[in-house]
């Protein structure tokens, strides 16, 4: 019988497009999927298999923890010691077009838009269709997944520059999408979000782990902040719209507890404006997260909830001056000591570890961070602990980042704003961190250079070190040099070109449309 | 008219007489048997006919007349296989063969403690290369025919058990699933390895297609067999590792004066073990059959029952198989309606014991003592976190080498599978229309498995994931077949035809679940649990028909077509058309050489055909737009509440077959009436449209690689293979045997990947070490698989110098930092392999061996690259590991993966097996035959490689499961 030939899937687990959204629930779970593309690899936990993406481990290929490397890895805030592929590179800047973890971020971010674009076709037809309270809920996830799709393409602007541009215009199939500029899409995404900044849930009306407006707001900020590295055109004072916006209408208020803000429990915080969530139990991952605390524990650290650690990240001194520590600060008895800047959480005992990275490839050649702690704030066990798999989520917004980002941009000469509000945000920020006013600055402190240290103290290891100095023109070239920079120990320069990352080489062979970058 | 005939039956071969030859008067059962002599002594009547029959040889009738003592001589049946070969749907005539085709029957199958088909056939055969994974019982094995002709889709052969083609997708718990078929029930295996042999199996057929035939019953009698052996297991050699003393003095070395910190000395230990003397041990494994066949109640049958138990070198490793198989033919009607009924179960028991405990014993630091007296491991040392204070029974550094005989104490991995594999076939003739005959075949595969993995909670390694320490799992597979075809054969004149046309259904479904959970707690729950399942299915549908037409016996046609649907591919695409076309001319038939005495066969074969690959391993709906489910644990919290996610998978909406287009010629020659024979085969074989799995444009799909069809490859090669008897009379026979191998494989196009840039194409061939990591490139102008590394820069003294190599781009700077300085090298396939068997007899006594040589199969040392490298010595977590001796060829200190010193020739000799065996007939009042043998399996290798076992399946040598060497007796008894 030919007709047996017409199967369908017969797997519990799968439904085909024509008959999956027959159920109203179905279209919550698909926006999940959408969030879940930056915390999760596939759709089975654990790395256990069915992974989105292709051509490099399951766990490696996780967006969260590409996005990490990318951003953390060729700055003076990390250094790896593994020896996965060309993992090295990455602090050394001396990656290449055919990297493999480029190309998996670059994937990952052009996943994120194709399954955010479906949802919204989906949704389109959905919402004609619909009406009461289900049709509001179907706009919402789709101002949603519209959000994300947004958040990724910021990604690209960021790291990539000129890529490919697709929408929900274009459907699944063998095409060679168009090219678009880096100014370009830094229009289309501004865009987006200023339509999103209307169309996004009330402040603090969502779910946890839901977008709200704050975010669209905040991201605009940031788009507009960077916008004369992206475009050319200074756009601080559009940055302090937003920003008056996330700070005096956003809702979200600032936490008086530092630590608790990158521990399991922090999704308890009121500051954190939009987290990619994680939980030991149900959100089960070996990037992410998972991969920050366990790849930077080792070295006889504090396990602070995990299991044990995969000795690959630490800090280098660098960094760590910038909490005026010293290699005497620390001793044998006392590996974790902490400055009066309490921010500054680091492991150094002089028994085993080294404090001058002459080994890239020894984990103990460099200063270990306990920033991350699978554990709640007061030290108690995480919520849903799980040895391997940690519950604490990634703060991607802050308000403290906001407060900094105020400052800069009345620095930079955006109106909006005036530096007594922007001295007394940084020395809210600065009193969390001393426990009192010993920390404070006055408005002639609030310097640039001042300000680029206060961001890496206050948001070391949270993905925004690489914008930032390139933001402050300090990322290649050799105006600030940190060990290892430039694949030399004492620091050198780096080429210019590497303020953007390259468009990977598999997709300047499969799409001809698209033009490498400057450089490479 | 009543007289008394006498008579001696004697052997045709030696003139001895033969007794128990049955002596029965045609159509009665008045009769006798011979004595010990041969002699016998019948009252008949005159007109009567008299049948003289035994076992094994072709039975004669004489009628008595007016003789009253009748000798007679009785020659061994030679229904063998030389003369007749199967082929799909039918068998031929071997002189009538006009493809690639290749039978290896019972007599030339390997020798020794066997205990899954595909052994039977290492090295016979030209053109077809059969790797086992590694030594592990049972273990799977990688067979290619005529190199691979996909890429993504698979590259094993279809195998066809008694007309039965099997599902090729493995189950889990079953590490080889052709070893459900118990080795001694099978009569023969024939290979077909031309497009116009194998085109009548269409979709299936790029890749060659391998026949079983199983035994069968005999016409008479009842017969009773016996074959069993013992065998003794070895592992020949261990990876040279530093001992406790020499690891003590490297390790003050590397602190004393290469800067490794002094805090790695007290972490050392005072033994001195050897891991690996501790994880091996001599495996001591048995093997009975019993097989009852002749003929009861005129229905010709034959019964086994087989029972295995074959251990492992590795200690606890092992299967217990019990196999069970039945054949019956009765015939109907007068002979028009023949049944041919099949029926063949198997129960198996694995205990996989545990493999991670063989890369442990590498590196597990030899200074300790295998118990250190802890109690939260049960004894066995354990590397503790530094920053425990209790480092006896603090937790446990994760990343640390476990140890290995905690690896195998703590971990219970074993699995039971059930199989059962059973076809009827009718075959009848049908009436009022002489020479047509239909053939209606009916099958159901049946595979299930049971399997528990499961982690004590004492184990070192358990920590990390608490809720994979018990873990069930089970397996079904299906597979339901119907085919039908009508057959006709005529004969006019010097003409003669055999036509075949058909029509074939078949369905495959698989399904299985995990239950993942964490151990028991006090109440019975466990307090992690996770269970996943999946299930698929897939149909071909197909139309077949092959016409053979002979001309003067002299000139043989054969032209078949198929037309395959396959489940997998859209409306459009499904159908696919396989034409496939022969010619033989049979030269010594010809006037002009039937004369000459010394050319006894000579025979030219030309073929052409187009096969066809749909099989895309794990992907049944590659076309269909399809969303997948995410499962507990990989959840998205939204709220308090954690949401399954639902994921678009990326399709291929114009996804279709795979086409391998062959050419083929060859010669069959026979000289000095057969004393040397052989054949020449030479092809080309071109795939187009390749199924793969390539990167595709950022924003067209759900992901970024995508399975569709990309590109063609070439393989060509050559086949030669020749027997000569070199010795051959009554007492003594002396017969040897050689073929030769030889394929290139190319990538001509990887379409959507522009061809004139030499960088393009994609890596593959992950490696142990790091992750992500890839010493293999796929691109056009070289064979798939090429190994892709940096060319090694080396000191005066040959040393080779860390990290330095070639620079190619001549850009300078850091060329281990950039790809394009890497260089496409060889590749794992063998350009030459040859097989080599002897087999003499003087009398009662036979010897006989088989040997491979395989040139200029490349392996990469991933053992070496990966262990010895002294950064390994000591982990920051706080724990040492011991490396390889060959640190000491390279004195590398950081990985150097993509080195080129590390890819070696691994050309090997190895010789598979060396028999001797004595056979005797007439003990036990001469109602016994049989023979006794020893057999030595994996005697010996000659190779340069520097690993422990040159034959490495893929090319990455890493962890293998070392393959013992085997000394076997076996024992045979014909009752």
């Amino acid at each position: 019988c030919t007709n047996d030939l017409e199967v369908q899937p017969i797997d519990p687990n799968e439904a085909t497009a024509t008959n999956v959204f027959k159920d109203e629930a179905s279209y919550k779970e698909a926006l999940a999927k959408i969030y879940a593309t930056y915390a999760i690899s596939g759709q089975v936990g654990g790395g256990g298999g069915a992974p989105d993406i292709q051509g490099i481990d399951e766990n490696f290929g996780n967006y969260l923890r590409q996005y990490w490397g990318l951003q953390e890895l060729p700055t003076d805030e990390a250094i790896m010691a593994w020896d996965d592929a060309t993992i090295k590179n990455f602090h050394w800047q001396t990656w290449a077009p055919n990297d493999v973890f480029i190309a998996a971020l670059y994937s990952r971010i052009f996943y994120t838009v194709t399954t955010a674009n479906e949802f919204i076709r989906t949704t389109n037809a959905a919402i004609a269709n619909a009406s009461g309270t289900f049709k509001t809920e179907l706009e919402n996830y789709q101002a949603e997944a519209r959000f994300l799709r947004a958040f990724s393409y910021w990604h690209a602007i960021d790291m990539f520059g000129n890529v490919p541009f697709v929408t929900e215009d274009d459907l699944p199939g063998a095409f060679s999408p168009e090219r678009i500029s880096r100014a370009d899409l830094f229009t289309y995404v501004e865009k987006e979000l200023i339509d999103l900044s209307t169309k996004l849930a009330e402040p603090k009306t969502n779910e946890y782990g839901r977008v709200d407006r704050v975010s669209a707001w905040m991201l605009l900020a940031k788009l507009y902040q960077n916008s004369t590295v992206y475009t050319g055109v200074d756009r601080n004072t559009d940055a302090l719209t937003y920003l008056n916006k996330v700070i005096n209408e956003g809702g979200y208020t600032f936490d008086p507890n530092y630590k608790r803000m990158f521990s399991a429990d922090n999704d308890t915080s009121p500051e954190i404006i939009f987290p990619i969530t994680f939980d030991g139990l149900n959100t089960q991952q070996y990037g992410g997260m998972t991969f920050v605390l366990h790849a930077s524990n080792g070295g006889g650290m504090p396990l602070n909830g995990i299991d044990g650690g995969w000795g690959g990240i630490r800090t280098i001194k660098e960094l760590v001056s910038k909490f005026n520590i010293t290699e005497s600060d620390f001793s044998a008895a006392a590996p974790e000591f902490v400055g009066a800047d309490t921010r500054g959480m680091f492991y150094f005992n002089p028994d085993n570890w080294q404090w001058e990275v002459t080994n890239v490839g020894t984990f103990t050649n460099g200063i270990g961070v306990t920033k991350f702690k699978n554990l709640k704030a007061d030290g108690s066990e995480a919520p849903n602990a799980h040895p391997a798999f940690v519950s604490t989520d990634f703060p991607v917004f802050r308000l403290s980042d906001a407060y900094l980002m105020y400052a800069e941009s009345v620095v930079r000469g955006g109106a909006g704003g005036d530096v007594a509000t922007a001295v007394g945000y940084v020395n809210q920020i600065r009193e969390r961190a001393y426990g009192d006013n010993s920390g404070d600055i006055t408005a002639g402190d609030l310097t640039l250079d001042f300000l680029l240290n206060e961001r890496a103290r206050e948001l070391y290891w949270e993905c925004h070190r690489r914008t930032d100095l390139i933001r402050f023109g300090k990322f290649t070239g050799g105006d600030y040099l940190w060990t290892w920079k430039g694949n030399n120990q004492t620091g050198s320069a780096s080429e210019s070109y590497r303020d953007l990352y390259p468009i990977p080489s598999n997709d300047l062979l499969a799409n001809p449309n698209l033009i490498q970058n400057d450089g490479y | 008219q009543e007289k008394v005939v006498t008579g001696t039956v004697t052997d045709a071969n030696d003139g001895m007489g033969i007794p128990g030859v049955s002596v029965v008067v045609k159509g009665t059962t008045i009769g006798t048997t011979t004595n010990i002599d041969g002699h016998y002594t019948l009252s008949v009547d005159a007109s009567a006919t008299i049948i003289y029959s035994f076992v094994g040889y072709r039975p004669q009738e004489i009628a008595v007349g007016n003789q009253s003592q009748i000798n007679v001589i009785l020659s061994i049946e030679t229904e063998n296989l030389s003369e007749v070969v199967v082929i799909g749907y039918g068998q031929v005539k071997k002189s009538d063969a006009t493809g690639s085709v290749t039978a290896v029957g019972e007599d030339d199958f390997n020798k020794g403690a066997i205990t899954s088909p595909q052994s039977l056939i290492v090295g016979k055969t030209a053109g077809v290369v059969v790797t086992t994974n590694s030594g592990e019982p049972g273990a799977g094995a990688t067979i290619r025919i005529r190199g691979g002709s996909s890429l993504k889709a698979t590259n094993d052969p279809l195998i066809v058990l008694d007309g039965f083609p099997l599902d090729n997708s493995g189950l889990d718990g079953l590490a080889n699933p052709l070893s459900t078929i118990n080795p001694n029930d099978i009569a023969s295996m024939t290979i077909l390895k031309d497009a116009s042999a194998t085109a009548i199996y269409g979709s299936r057929a790029s890749n060659g297609v391998i026949i079983i035939t199983t035994k069968k019953g005999v016409k008479k009698g009842l017969n009773i067999s016996y074959n069993g052996n013992v065998s003794v297991g070895e592992v020949k050699k261990y990876t040279d590792v530093f001992n406790g003393n020499e690891f003590r003095t490297l390790v003050k070395d590397r602190v004393d004066n290469y800067g490794l910190t002094d805090f790695a000395l007290t972490r050392l230990g005072s033994e001195n073990t050897d891991w690996q003397d501790k994880i091996y041990r001599t495996s001591v494994s048995t093997d009975h059959n019993v097989s009852v066949f002749g003929n009861v109640m005129n229905t010709p049958f034959r019964a086994s029952v087989g029972h295995t138990i074959e251990n492992g070198v590795l200690k606890d490793s092992g299967i217990d198989r019990t196999t069970m198989s039945i054949n019956a033919t009765p015939s109907f009607f007068d002979d028009q309606l023949k049944v041919n009924f099949n029926v063949k179960g198997m129960y198996i028991d694995n205990n996989f014991s545990n493999t991670d405990a063989i890369g442990s014993a590498f590196e597990f630091d030899p200074t300790q003592a295998v118990r250190n007296g802890n109690t939260t491991y049960g004894g066995y040392t354990a590397w503790v976190d530094l920053a425990e204070a209790d480092q006896l029974n603090g937790a446990p550094i994760n990343i640390a080498t476990h140890n290995p005989l905690a690896r195998l104490a703590y971990r219970d991995n074993t699995s039971t599978v059930k199989r059962m594999i059973s076809n009827i076939q009718f075959d009848y003739k049908i009436p009022y229309i002489p020479n047509l005959r239909a053939n209606l075949n009916l099958g159901y595969d049946y595979s299930k498995s049971d399997g528990d993995d499961n982690t004590d909670s004492r184990a070192s390694w358990s920590y990390r994931e608490p809720e994979q320490n018990i873990k069930n799992y089970d397996r079904k597979n299906q597979n339901t077949l119907l085919d039908f075809y009508l057959n006709y054969t005529k004969e006019f004149g010097e003409h003669k035809i055999d036509a075949t046309a058909g029509y074939g259904w078949q369905h495959f479904q698989r399904e299985g679940s995990n239950y993942n959970r964490t151990i028991e707690e006090t109440n019975g729950t466990p307090n992690i649990e996770k269970t996943t399942a999946f299930k698929n299915e897939n149909y071909l549908v197909s139309f077949f028909g092959r016409v053979n037409y002979t001309f003067m016996d002299r000139y043989l046609l054969t032209a078949t077509l198929r037309d395959d649907g396959s489940s997998r591919f859209s409306k459009d695409n499904r159908w696919g058309l396989f034409p496939a076309a022969a010619f033989a001319w049979k030269i010594n038939e010809e006037s002009f050489l039937k004369n000459v005495k010394q050319v006894s066969n000579l025979k030219m074969r030309l073929g052409y055909g187009i096969t066809g690959q749909q099989d895309i391993s794990d992907n049944y709906y590659p076309y269909i737009p399809v969303y997948r489910q995410s499962e507990a644990g990989a959840y998205y919290q939204f709220g308090n509440q954690f949401y399954s996610t639902l994921r678009p998978n990326p399709y291929d909406a114009d996804i279709k077959w795979e086409e391998t287009t062959t050419y083929n010629a060859g010669i069959d020659f026979g000289f000095f009436n057969d004393r040397i024979t052989g054949s020449f085969d030479i092809y080309k074989r071109k795939t187009k449209d390749l199924i793969s799995e390539i990167p595709i444009a950022a924003g067209t799909n759900f992901s970024n690689f995508l399975t569709t069809n990309v590109g063609s490859l070439e393989n060509n090669g050559y086949e030669i293979t020749v027997n000569y008897h070199i010795i051959s009379n009554s007492d003594m026979s002396w017969e040897i045997g050689a073929n030769l191998t030889h394929n290139k494989n190319e990538i001509t196009s990887l379409s959507n990947i522009k061809s004139e840039d030499n960088n393009s194409g994609y890596d593959l061939g992950g490696i142990s070490g790091g992750v992500g990591n890839n010493v293999m490139f796929n691109t056009v102008g070289h064979s798939a698989n090429t190994f892709y590394l940096f060319k090694q820069v080396y000191d005066q003294n040959g040393m080779p110098i860390e990290g330095l190599y070639n620079d190619k781009t001549k850009l300078g700077g850091n060329v281990a930092g950039n790809n394009d300085n890497k260089y496409l090298m060889k590749n794992p396939t063998p350009d030459y392999l040859i097989g080599i068997t002897s087999k003499f007899s003087y009398k009662n006594w036979d010897f006989s061996f088989a040997g491979r040589l395989s040139l200029d199969n490349y392996v990469y040392n991933n053992n070496d690259s990966n262990r010895a490298l002294y950064q390994n010595l000591y982990n920051q977590s706080g724990y040492l590991a011991n490396l390889p001796k060959s640190v000491l060829k390279t004195n590398f200190t950081t990985a150097q993966y993509w080195s080129d010193f590390y890819l070696e020739n691994a050309s090997f000799f190895r010789m598979d097996n060396i028999t001797l065996g004595y056979s005797f007939d007439k003990i036990m009042a001469h109602k016994i035959s049989g023979r006794i043998s020893a057999t030595v399996q994996n005697a010996f290798v000659i190779t340069d490689y520097s690993g422990l076992d040159p034959e490495v399946d893929g090319g990455i040598d890493n962890n293998i499961y070392p393959r013992p060497r085997t000394f076997m007796l076996g024992v045979n008894l014909n009752f």
